[in-house]
Order: C-alpha cells, then sequence, then structure tokens
C-alpha cells in the first residue's frame, strides 16, 4: 500500500489543527471561569468533612460535630488576615451573611491578634470562626492555598468547592445553586 | 607567594559549594536512612503551591508542613506506600510527581508506545522507492551524444 505523499504532507497539518482547537477550547473554557490550570481538584466533593476540632477567634470555635448538627447547609470558608485574594473576597462574604447564608470561617496560620483585628476592620461576616494555626486541619480539607470555600450540607457532605476568592459571578452563578441543591 | 594564595582562594570561591536543600537541617530526621527514606518520598510529592517542584526542593510553607508530616509517618514506621496513599487522599493523584496508570492516563503512559507504532507504520507503509528509468533509446543516446559534443 503506498500512501500519497500529498496526504503524507497533510498529516502533520491536521495535527496541528486538532491541537489548535483543544487550545482553543481550554481558552474558551479558562476565560468562562469554568477551567483553572493550576486549580487543584478536591478530594472532598461527595464525601464527609474530616474530623477536626478547632479554638475561635471571638468565642469559642467549632468542630466537625458541629458543621454535621448545623441542621442545613453551611459555607466554610478558609482565610487568612494576611491574604490578599481573601481581602478582596471579603465583600462577598458580608453579602451573604447580610442575605442570610451561615458561613463559617476558619483562619488559616493566622495569629489571635491579626485575625481579631481584620474582622473588626473589615465587619465579621462569620456565623462562627474558628482558627487553624498550624495549618494542620487545612491539610486534612486538601486547602492549598487561602481563600478556599466549600458547601457542606445538613448531613455534613461536600457539595461545593471553591479555590480561589468568591466574586459576585461565581456567588450568582455557582454557589448560591449549590447552596440551594444541598437543601434538598 | 601572596598571587598563590589569592589563586587558591579564587579557585575554592569557584568550586561548587554543598548543595543546600530549602530543607532547614532541623527538619531532619535524627536518624540518616530514616531522613534518606522520607527525602526519596518527598521527592515523589508535588508542592501544591509552585506546582512543577517536589516538596523536598518548594520552599512554600505548605511544602515545609507536608515535608514535616512525611517525616512524622516515617518516623512512625509507616511504609512509603502508606505516606503516598495519605497525601492522594487528601489531594488526589495530582500530588503524586509520577502519575500511576489508570484509564485517564493510559494516553499519557502510551504515548511513547504509540508514536513507536506510528513510526513503524510509515516506514512499512512508505512503499517501495520508485523504479529506475526504462534505458535510453538509440534515438536519445544520439542526442546525447551530440549535446555532449562527442
Amino acid at each position: 500500500m503506498i500512501i500519497d505523499r500529498r496526504a503524507l504532507l497533510m498529516a502533520p497539518l491536521g495535527a496541528a489543527a486538532v491541537a489548535g482547537l483543544g487550545f482553543l477550547i481550554v481558552l474558551q473554557r479558562m476565560q468562562a471561569g469554568k477551567f483553572d490550570p493550576r486549580g487543584v481538584p478536591t478530594m472532598l466533593i461527595g464525601k464527609h468533612v474530616p474530623p477536626f476540632e478547632l479554638p475561635g477567634i471571638t468565642a469559642g470555635g467549632f468542630s466537625s460535630d458541629d458543621l454535621l448538627h448545623a441542621g442545613r447547609p453551611v459555607l466554610v470558608n478558609f482565610w487568612a488576615s494576611w491574604c490578599a485574594p481573601c481581602r478582596e473576597e471579603h465583600p462577598e462574604l458580608m453579602k451573604l451573611k447580610a442575605s442570610g447564608v451561615p458561613v463559617w470561617g476558619i483562619a488559616y496560620k493566622d495569629t489571635l491578634i491579626d485575625a481579631r483585628r481584620f474582622l473588626a476592620e473589615n465587619g465579621d461576616p462569620f456565623q462562627r470562626s474558628a482558627r487553624d494555626d498550624p495549618g494542620r486541619v487545612a491539610i486534612d480539607w486538601g486547602i492549598t492555598g487561602v481563600p478556599e470555600s466549600f458547601v457542606v450540607d445538613a448531613q455534613g457532605i461536600v457539595r461545593w468547592h471553591m479555590a480561589g476568592p468568591l466574586t459576585p459571578a461565581i456567588v450568582s452563578q455557582q454557589l448560591m445553586p449549590a447552596m440551594a441543591r444541598a437543601v434538598s | 607567594m601572596m598571587r598563590w594564595l589569592a589563586l587558591a582562594m579564587l579557585l575554592a570561591l569557584a568550586l561548587p559549594g554543598p548543595a543546600w536543600a530549602i530543607a532547614d537541617p532541623s527538619e531532619a530526621l535524627a536518624n540518616p536512612a530514616e531522613e534518606a527514606r522520607a527525602v526519596r518520598i518527598g521527592e515523589q510529592l508535588r508542592c501544591l503551591v509552585c506546582q512543577n517542584e517536589s516538596i523536598e526542593d518548594s520552599g512554600a510553607d505548605l511544602a515545609r508542613d507536608l515535608r514535616h508530616i512525611v517525616r512524622q509517618q516515617v518516623a512512625a514506621g509507616r511504609s512509603d506506600r502508606q505516606i503516598i496513599a495519605w497525601m492522594v487522599a487528601r489531594y488526589g493523584n495530582f500530588v503524586r510527581l509520577s502519575p500511576p496508570f489508570t484509564w485517564l492516563t493510559a494516553l499519557l503512559w502510551g504515548s511513547p508506545l504509540i508514536a513507536l507504532l506510528a513510526g513503524g507504520a510509515a516506514i512499512v507503509f512508505r512503499g517501495r522507492p520508485p523504479p529506475p528509468p526504462a534505458p535510453l533509446s538509440d534515438e536519445e543516446r544520439a542526442r546525447l551524444q551530440s549535446l555532449l559534443g562527442a
């Protein structure tokens, strides 16, 4: 069997076209916020939150058992006073609090003083606050940086995850539908 | 004499120094065999912050915490496989710098074989070289002679 020389020449061109189409799809998904090439997929979706018990910031902290007994879906937010994207995200958390979404915060590798000052200066969006100074509980949650947010349903199962700051678009298009799904 | 001394000092500076790992020496386990095992495990684990480095090479806080956890588990006598499974349970297979063979990574691991097969197929199906040209006719030979001016 002899392959036409012209067909042989077209093969690399065809391969380049397929690769180009692939890149185009990836870029479009990145632009639409559907794909983050640096994002680490969470292992917790559909699983129970890892067992933990953490001290508080202004009042007592909370544990995985408290999440189980919250009786309704909770947004768990890992943050830190030293983290710039957390400042960027903060107004969104305040808006969520105002609209009645229970947000439970865990300060990651933060001192008590800095965490308190941050909440005093910027407002405290958290229904309950805890502090993970050694960052060990965060590793059990598969945290790679702050901020990261999780929707935990009333059974203590993680239903949604976001690595990076919450934006108005993410809140309305992804988080709120995930909270609604977590109720049912 | 001074010149030789200066030269020796220059040479000493030019020699590669000991390759310090980023790890603080105080992080290392006291038992050298255990430390070597911890390094071997750490080199297989991706730093989730600076994603193209292993946790042994990375200066990130999270990498330091993970190095510490690897060493705690090595000291506790857990096997390499158990320690890597502990990491995978939290961060997924992404944490392994060498991905395991699964149906998702089949194309990745299979690509050398696919390239080899494609190359082999190209050689086999390239076809025979074109047949040698027919010998010249008398007329052509005569023309050639006249062109060459013989």
